[in-house]
């Protein structure tokens, strides 16, 4: 069986309409989103890819 | 002395110097411990011990005896395992690891080494054998330059161009000239990459070496042995300092990141143009008879 290399492991988003699914989602202020981001990195060894302004995933590199 | 002693003697003598000769330690290989350093100089005095005495049991018709060549062919194989056994453990806790095309060319050199002082001491005795003490001693020599030579790889220098190239960021993308590496998502960590990277551009020299440097484990052991000269800027579990190779799929150009802990541009260059080109990494495309046009 293929071992999943990368996983999601939350999504911080500034507009809460634009995420859902199976996730955490962290929905916070634009000005928080960094200081957020360098926690969970942290917390999860992990790290976080933007996509677009104000979305943002937290992925596990295997 | 009588002349199967000496021959026997200076057989082992010069195939443990060979063995000497050959286990330099430098920053990108084990043995860098002294008791590894032991167990193989201790491999290579049975290897020459077996050698040498290969040609007096010949010479006696004491064919039995040199079939145990054989057995030490099987002996020399488990040294390869045991090396590719210890250095995959340890890769485990490596930073940035070897990767397994790295460990599997190193066991084989401790192989193939092994095999060289066979080699070194069956023809140190011959000689010796066949006309006196001193034909014995120019055969060593000459063996040990032929080790020498047998033991010396490519390097990457051979095969690519080495350039520095800037490391900068289109939003939230990391490029090395014009390769993408990565999507950095913190500012805090962008701010960081552009302060201590090093980037660099391997432009591959022809076909060959395009498919060579797009080999993963080649791009593996370019990092690692970067690494461990240069240190890396990160701890377990901050991917986002991992260094990385990425390639550019339309000329096979090879985008380094690296986040040493020296930046030394000039010294990164030399030491990657002298990263030893994986034999199991090496494709000869160009060789195949279907590029071949008669």
């Amino acid at each position: 069986m293929a071992s999943l290399e990368k996983t999601i492991l939350a999504v911080i988003t500034t507009q809460r309409e634009r995420v859902g699914g199976g996730v955490p989602i962290f929905y916070v202020k634009p000005e928080e989103v960094q200081r957020i981001g360098a926690h969970l990195e942290a917390i999860l060894d992990a790290m976080v890819h933007e996509l677009q302004e104000g979305l943002y995933i937290v992925v596990k590199h295997a | 002395m009588e002349l199967y002693q000496q021959a026997v003697l200076l057989g082992i003598a010069m195939g443990f110097l060979a063995r000497l000769y050959m286990l330099r330690t430098d920053y990108r290989q084990y043995p860098t411990y002294p008791h590894g350093r032991v167990i193989h100089l201790a491999l290579g005095f049975i290897a020459a011990c077996l050698g040498a005495v290969a040609v007096p049991s010949f010479a006696e018709k004491n064919f039995t005896a040199v079939t145990f060549l054989t057995l030490a062919a099987q002996q020399f194989r488990d040294v390869r395992n045991m090396e590719r056994e210890m250095l995959s453990k340890l890769d485990r806790d490596e930073l940035v690891p070897r990767g397994s095309a790295y460990i599997e060319g190193i066991a084989m050199v401790f192989e193939g080494r092994n095999y060289l002082v066979i080699f070194t001491a069956l023809l140190v005795s011959l000689f010796t054998y066949m006309f006196n003490f001193w034909y014995g001693i120019v055969a060593g020599i000459g063996c040990l330059l032929l080790d020498r030579l047998w033991m010396s790889g490519q390097s990457v220098g051979h095969i690519a161009h080495v350039e520095e190239a800037p490391v900068h960021f289109k939003g939230p993308l990391l490029y090395v000239g014009d390769i993408v590496i990565m999507n950095v998502g913190l500012e805090a960590n962008r701010q960081l990459i552009a302060e201590k990277a090093l980037g660099f551009v391997l432009t591959p020299k022809n076909e060959d070496a395009r498919i060579t440097l797009s080999h993963l484990g080649q791009r593996q052991a370019i990092l690692h042995d970067a690494t461990t000269i240069l240190g890396v800027y990160r701890d377990a579990g901050t991917p986002a300092f991992v260094p990385m190779a990425k390639l550019d799929l339309e000329n096979g150009r090879v985008g380094l990141f690296l986040l040493p802990q020296e930046k030394d541009v000039d010294k990164a260059m030399r030491l990657i143009r002298r990263v030893p080109v994986l034999e199991g990494a090496v494709r000869r495309p160009t060789q195949a008879s279907v590029n071949r046009t008669s």
